[in-house]
């Protein structure tokens, strides 16, 4: 029974697409926070190179990210075979390479909005808890988190959008098989291509714009619901 | 012991470098700004790290550079009150209360007897955000107080507070200090405050050690009258409450005499601690007998400092307790004032202001 008259086809590339963006942004968010927390706070060498590093997916056409992609965790690549030889993991042409993808193309975004919330954390307020006998771990877990997690909300919801609407990484990384890593945006690209597919395309262009509101609406609830459990 | 301390410590061109030992009671560290009182109290707190030195917090080595130690500052058993309150906007007031609260102590009597002395039983459901300065203040202070910690931080913690404020503040410091018998290391340069609360004081400028010794030495050595400020120079006197008056005095009793101020609240047999300001005492030879001023108390001169200006400060010794005078050296000279002279020393009861009256 097509869902919103979706095709199958279609219904299954957005499921895909959420799937994908979210296990994309949860598996990236502690990795993400971490990062983000070493740029704000912490002095050390290759400090610049990280930053570089991490923002590159930004900055490079997505199609070098993907390609890049496949060229470090594609199957004949060492990092690929090692990955698939000793835990039996695939991620090229696999809907887990989507994640990754998907992943890799939204963490500048990601640290960027973490990273600002971490520097809007005054100090003073973790080493007054310091005096009140926490030590770092929960210094970070009652003062740090509750303080920046506005900043949270905001990385994680911009990487789900990120996440939902990558195409070019995906596409050069784990191609376009329907079903398999077709993800929304790859959907409406291949039936942009094929004859009579415009109705196909429209209805998901529909459905992506009802996802990103919903998206939108759900983040700024849960920010403000943040804010004002944090009494700001 | 309560504090050793042994540092030196460079940022940029300044250089902390001192080493002083104090007991237990309230020890008040003194000094102009920039004289290095906060990053004393940091190295202490364990929130930066000397270059050199050693310290101890109630005989135990907290930061030894020789050996390399340095116990980070959770586990220094210590808690700080910051000029600035630092309570975390996220949390109520109880919820700030509860944060240092070391589950294994048995604390349910101190928890109430500080949010009663601190009077904070309203504020308990509050966001630190809705409170005032010194609520916010009061709440600091007990949070700090309420870690249990093996020594209090003060850091001046009334310099952001107004006069009004300051004076109920102090008075609770007075009764923690009392009621708690808490050790405390208290930064400030306000002479009046170190007047009523410190037992004990160490003087330092430009990141040197000038003076440590008990405050009633100290508050009253002429010798440190640079330091300390003209205005604020001066001596307290230890007195006991005898009697209230209908027109408003109350009568103390001291080692040289009756003292009589405009009304104290405490009780009958209370005792006292009066500051009298240097500025504030005339001394006679003869004994004024047709004068307005209340207080006359029969002294010996100690000794006759001179400062740089027309003034000179006279140490007097007044039955057990010191005092100091500030004269004209003019006037010194006409009455042939001279160390071991029998005189009067003539305080006017209305100069005695009640933020220098320590119950």
């Amino acid at each position: 029974m097509p869902l919103f008259g979706l095709a199958p086809t279609e219904w299954q590339a957005v499921q895909l697409s959420l799937l994908v963006a979210f296990w994309a942004s949860l598996l990236s968010l502690p990795l993400a926070v971490l990062v983000a927390y070493a740029l704000a706070r912490w002095q050390f060498w290759g400090r610049q190179l990280l930053n570089i590093c991490v923002h590159l997916p930004l900055i490079l056409p997505p199609v070098v990210t993907g390609y890049v992609l496949l060229l470090v965790f594609g199957q004949t690549a060492s990092v690929g075979r090692f990955l698939n030889n000793t835990f039996g993991i695939v991620l090229a042409f696999r809907w887990t390479g989507a994640v990754l993808a998907a992943a890799v193309m939204a963490f500048p975004l990601m640290v960027r909005a973490i990273r600002l919330a971490i520097e809007a954390v005054d100090p003073k307020l973790e080493q007054a808890a310091t005096t009140l006998g926490a030590g770092p771990i929960r210094v970070f877990l009652t003062i740090t988190v509750p303080m920046m997690a506005p900043g949270l909300v905001a990385g994680v919801v911009l990487a789900f959008a990120k996440a939902m609407g990558e195409f070019g990484a995906t596409i050069t990384f784990v191609a376009n098989i329907p079903g398999q890593t077709q993800t929304l945006p790859s959907a409406i690209y291949a039936f942009l291509q094929v004859p009579g597919g415009d109705a196909s395309a429209v209805r998901l262009l529909v459905l992506s714009v009802f996802i990103s509101v919903l998206a939108l609406a759900l983040s700024e609830w849960m920010a403000r619901r943040v804010v004002h459990g944090t009494g700001q | 012991m309560t504090l050793f301390l042994d540092l030196n410590h460079s940022v940029g061109d300044f250089n902390l470098a001192l080493k002083f030992q104090v007991p237990n009671g309230v020890s008040a560290l003194f000094g102009r700004s920039g004289a290095g009182k906060t990053t004393l109290v940091n190295a202490v707190a364990g929130l930066i790290t000397p270059q050199k030195g050693r310290i101890e917090i109630a005989g135990r080595a907290v930061f030894d550079a020789g050996r390399g130690l340095n116990i980070p500052p959770h586990q220094r058993g210590i808690g700080y009150v910051f000029q600035d309150p630092r309570l975390f906007p996220h949390m109520s007031v109880q919820r700030n209360l509860n944060y240092g609260r070391r589950p294994a102590c048995s604390f349910e009597i101190d928890a109430n007897l500080i949010v009663d002395i601190l009077g904070l039983e309203k504020l308990l459901d509050r966001r630190p955000d809705t409170l005032s300065g010194g609520e916010k203040q009061r709440v600091a202070i007990a949070r700090a107080l309420l870690s249990n910690p093996d020594l209090l931080l003060l850091d001046e913690p009334l310099a952001a507070l107004d006069r009004a404020r300051k004076l109920e503040i102090l008075s609770y410091l007075e009764r923690l200090r009392d009621e708690l018998r808490l050790p405390m290391l208290y930064v400030s340069h306000s002479v009046p405050e170190l007047a009523r609360l410190a037992t004990d004081i160490v003087v330092m400028d430009a990141g040197k050690l000038v003076a440590c010794g008990p405050a009633s030495d100290l508050l009253s050595d002429p010798s440190l009258v640079p330091q300390l400020g003209l205005a604020a120079a001066g001596a307290s006197v230890l007195a006991r409450l005898t009697a209230q008056s209908e027109d408003g005095l109350s009568t103390l009793n001291t080692s040289a005499g009756q003292l009589f101020l405009p009304r104290i609240e405490a009780p009958l047999g209370s005792r006292v601690r009066v500051r009298i300001l240097a500025q504030d005492v005339m001394i006679s030879v003869q004994k004024p007998e047709q004068i307005s001023a209340l207080n006359i108390l029969p002294c010996h001169i100690i000794s006759l400092r001179p400062g740089d200006g027309p003034g000179m400060i006279v140490e007097l010794n007044s039955g057990n307790d010191r005092l100091l005078a500030r004269i004209t050296a003019r006037s010194a000279q006409r009455l042939r004032l001279q160390p071991d002279l029998a005189c009067y020393a003539i305080v006017k009861t209305l100069s005695i202001r009640p933020a220098e009256v320590a119950i």
